[in-house]
């Protein structure tokens, strides 16, 4: 067989996480089998205690974001021009852009003990609040973040309804019960194992949110316990057992998912529906209208508060800090190196991929082709902190594990976003090679002319949407770095995290402002050339 | 820079030199499947400077069979040979076959000028010599001012133009088409169908086009081809074949539709 570069590439990219992936387990292994005594002694109380609020948690968390999505989503589809839905909509997308850390300050500053809705529920209720620390700030912080995302899920799904349907709906005069059993209902059932799979999945990998709003022993997750045996109580065992627990879950989980067909990189996409003119009853148009204006309140107020609370901080003196100014600088470097990784490596696999799949020709895919494609998901089994704490335990020894953060974030981030490179890419590039393969090979274009003419600028809008969402998701990430930071490398959620420690809460809230409007600033641009990439080109 | 030049869009000539000299093919026992596929098996032979129309139910081979002189395929055994030359282990480009299909001829990201320039050099390379061949093939194309527009620019007739424009700035010996009119409402076949034969008058190429129109056939074909099930069923002048004593094979296919 003829070498080709674009398999090379994808094998490149494949060890590239590969070697993250397995470093990470052999640390573990390692670790446990030279003391079995001690790590089986782990399996205690405790282990079960932390398991079991894990899923306790997730399931509550799920319940009480999918059931108001399935309400709020069919609230929207039956309202095809209630004022103002764009807009809501794409509200509703913030939170997905949106740092856990940063929205956990919003959250605190609106519900917390010192926050905006303290007093007023403190005198309604003649009771002193005690603010939203343990198991209800960890579920208002899902709900936040996975109530929005699961009502667009359910109305891409609700939109995909062919406009036929309505239009016999309303001519048989269905009234919003009926519109809903035969119409809306048989959609929404089938959208529901992989929405919930997707939400419930994210609830038990949530690390930042439980991490700042839970903690103690009565609302500690996981991937938090992973994390405190290893920063604090220095107990690797500890930590190996409970990594092993958390991969079987999500392991469990992700074969769970897949089986039920579900999305797994959370498509923020909302399709353009099929035109419809509707005329729902006038109780039906009161009752979805409190519906949408609830969720709106429900969602927009901590966007607001982490605006207001951020700009009640002294931020000329938190923008002339060298803290802070470092921390930028090393956050931006980072984000902009993984990011770039991530699109490279994506590139590398999307290729390889395709070229493996021109190359057979109809016979069935073999094993690297199948490593290619789903084994990137493989990743999303495998939380950030387990990878950061696995290669923690086999680095200990023998490095300053501190010195090597820059690397550790950037590699894992990298990696973190690849999936959703992956996703954003192959279409775009799958498509490109389709139409053009044939034609280069007929006119000999091959080779960097070929890069360079063909198949570079079709690809450089979804390239530079990859680059701008792994950036943004780089940026805000506290996975890594919560482990591997120190006073000589701090990134921004670090630093975060370390003023709301201290109690300094003003700065943290001037610089959760920050690093918001930095994500939400990539993801705007990111996707308003993925919107103008996806619009009709003649 | 040629507005006040008279030409006529149509007519077409040899861009550059003389015209490519046309080469016969054949495929020597050639056999072929796709992988869970069943099995081909081509014998064929064409003249030098002829136009062939290959036919044939859909799934019987036609664009296979194109794809297989192309390069696109690699056949599992036999020979292909181009002007007495083997060709079989060839890649597409070094064979001396040009090739147009249904749609997708163009990137849709160049121009139409970039799109014929490619004809001559794949990395878009282009001496003035060059770029007159290209803007002349542009001119007898019927494409004057289109020079700078994007494929999405132009009607689907317009398009298949600047596909030929191309076809004659890369003076191949062989042209193929796939299906090339498939897609063209009567009016625009037709003017396609006459700037074909026009191109053959000019450039004395060997053609070969896949059609599902006996119409088609009759018009530009001296020679056809007729398909079943992945075997060369008949082979004769299109007037015989059509006309006359056709193999029930051929007037299965037909449907009685004949002509």
């Amino acid at each position: 067989m003829r070498f080709n570069r674009r398999i090379a590439a994808g094998a490149f990219a494949l060890a590239f996480m590969g070697v993250l992936v397995f470093g990470a387990l052999l640390g573990l292994l390692q670790e446990g089998l030279r003391s079995t005594g001690q790590t089986l002694a782990v399996f205690d109380g405790y282990l079960f205690r932390i398991a079991r609020f894990t899923l306790w948690q997730a399931v509550l968390s799920t319940v009480l974001s999918i059931g108001p999505a399935l309400l709020v989503a069919r609230a929207f589809v039956r309202h095809p021009s209630f004022p103002g839905r764009k807009l809501i909509l794409q509200l509703f997308a913030v939170p997905l852009a949106l740092p856990a850390i940063v929205a956990v300050i919003g959250i605190l500053a609106l519900y917390g003990r010192a926050g905006y809705l303290a007093p007023a529920i403190s005198a309604l209720f003649d009771w002193r609040w005690p603010g939203t620390y343990g198991l209800s700030g960890i579920l208002l912080a899902h709900v936040f973040f996975n109530m929005p995302m699961a009502t667009r899920l359910f109305l891409a799904a609700l939109e995909t309804i062919p406009s036929h349907q309505w239009r016999l709906s309303t001519q048989l005069g269905m009234g919003g019960m009926a519109s809903f059993r035969f119409v809306e209902w048989p959609v929404l059932r089938s959208a529901i194992p992989g929405v919930a799979g997707l939400v419930f999945l994210l609830c038990v990998t949530s690390f930042t949110i439980v991490l700042t709003l839970g903690g103690g022993p009565g609302a500690t997750t996981l991937e938090v316990a992973i994390y405190q045996a290893l920063r604090f109580d220095f107990d690797p065992q500890r930590a190996i057992v409970l990594t092993l627990v958390q991969l079987m879950l999500t392991s469990a989980i992700l074969w769970l998912l897949t089986r039920f067909g579900a999305v797994l990189t959370g498509d923020t996409h909302l399709p353009i529906g099929s035109r419809r003119l509707l005329f729902p009853g006038r109780l039906e148009r009161i009752l979805n209208h409190t519906i949408i204006a609830l969720a709106l309140l429900f969602v927009g107020s901590p966007i607001v508060t982490i605006v207001l609370a951020g700009l009640k901080a002294d931020l000329a003196r938190l923008a002339m800090d060298p803290a802070v100014q470092r921390a930028t600088l090393v956050s931006l470097a980072l984000a902009f190196v993984a990011a770039g990784l991530s699109v490279l490596l994506a590139f590398g696999l999307v290729a390889a991929r395709r070229s493996l799949e021109l190359k057979r020709r109809g016979s069935s895919a073999g094993f690297f082709e199948h490593l290619t494609d789903g084994g990137v998901l493989m990743v999303l089994v495998i939380p950030p902190i387990v990878l950061g704490a696995g290669w923690f335990v086999l680095l200990r020894t023998s490095v300053d594990v501190f010195s090597v953060a820059p690397i550790m974030v950037a590699w894992v981030n990298a990696v973190m976003a690849l999936p959703f490179a992956v996703r954003i890419i192959r279409p775009a590039h799958d498509a490109a090679s389709h139409r053009h393969e044939k034609l280069c090979s007929s006119l000999g274009i091959a080779g960097f002319a070929r890069l360079r003419l063909i198949d570079w600028p079709p690809m450089r809008r979804p390239a530079l949407l990859a680059f701008a969402f792994a950036m943004a998701l780089s940026l805000g990430d506290l996975g890594v770095i919560a482990l591997f930071g120190s006073d000589q490398v701090q990134t921004l959620p670090y630093l975060l995290l370390q003023r709301m420690g201290s109690y300094r809460t003003a700065d943290a809230a001037g610089i959760a402002l920050f690093v918001g409007i930095l994500c939400l600033s990539l993801m705007y641009v990111a996707g308003r050339e993925s919107a103008a990439a996806d619009a009709p080109s003649r | 820079m040629w507005q006040g030049e008279k030409v006529q869009p149509l007519m077409l000539h040899p861009v550059n030199g003389s015209p490519p000299k046309s080469a016969g093919l054949a495929l020597e026992k050639i056999s072929f499947a796709y992988p869970n596929g069943p099995q081909l098996a081509f014998d064929l032979k064409v003249e030098a400077g002829d136009i062939v129309s290959v036919m044939g139910p859909s799934g019987s081979g036609k664009s296979t069979l194109l794809n297989l002189v192309a390069g696109f395929e690699q056949p599992h055994s036999g020979k292909i040979l181009i002007d007495g030359r083997d060709v079989t282990g060839l890649p597409p480009h070094q064979r001396g076959v040009s090739m147009i299909f249904q749609e997708n001829n163009l990137f849709p990201h160049l121009t139409v000028e970039q799109n014929v320039g490619l004809g001559r050099s794949p990395s878009l390379k282009l001496s003035p010599k060059d770029r007159k061949a290209v803007a002349s093939a542009i001119e007898r194309t019927g494409l004057r001012g289109k020079a700078d527009r994007l494929p999405s620019a132009l009607s689907g007739g317009e398009r298949q133009r600047a596909a030929l424009a191309r076809v004659l700035v890369q003076q191949n010996p062989i042209l193929m088409l796939d299906e090339p009119l498939a897609s063209l409402g009567p009016a625009l076949k037709d003017e396609m169908l006459d700037l074909i034969k026009e191109l053959h008058q000019s450039q004395g190429m060997t053609i070969l086009m896949v059609t599902h129109d006996p119409q088609d056939a009759l018009r530009l074909a001296r020679t056809l081809v007729f398909l079943e099930k992945g075997h060369i069923v008949a082979t004769g002048t299109t007037q015989e074949l059509l006309r006359e004593g056709a193999p029930s094979a051929l007037t299965d296919y037909l449907g009685g539709r004949g002509v």
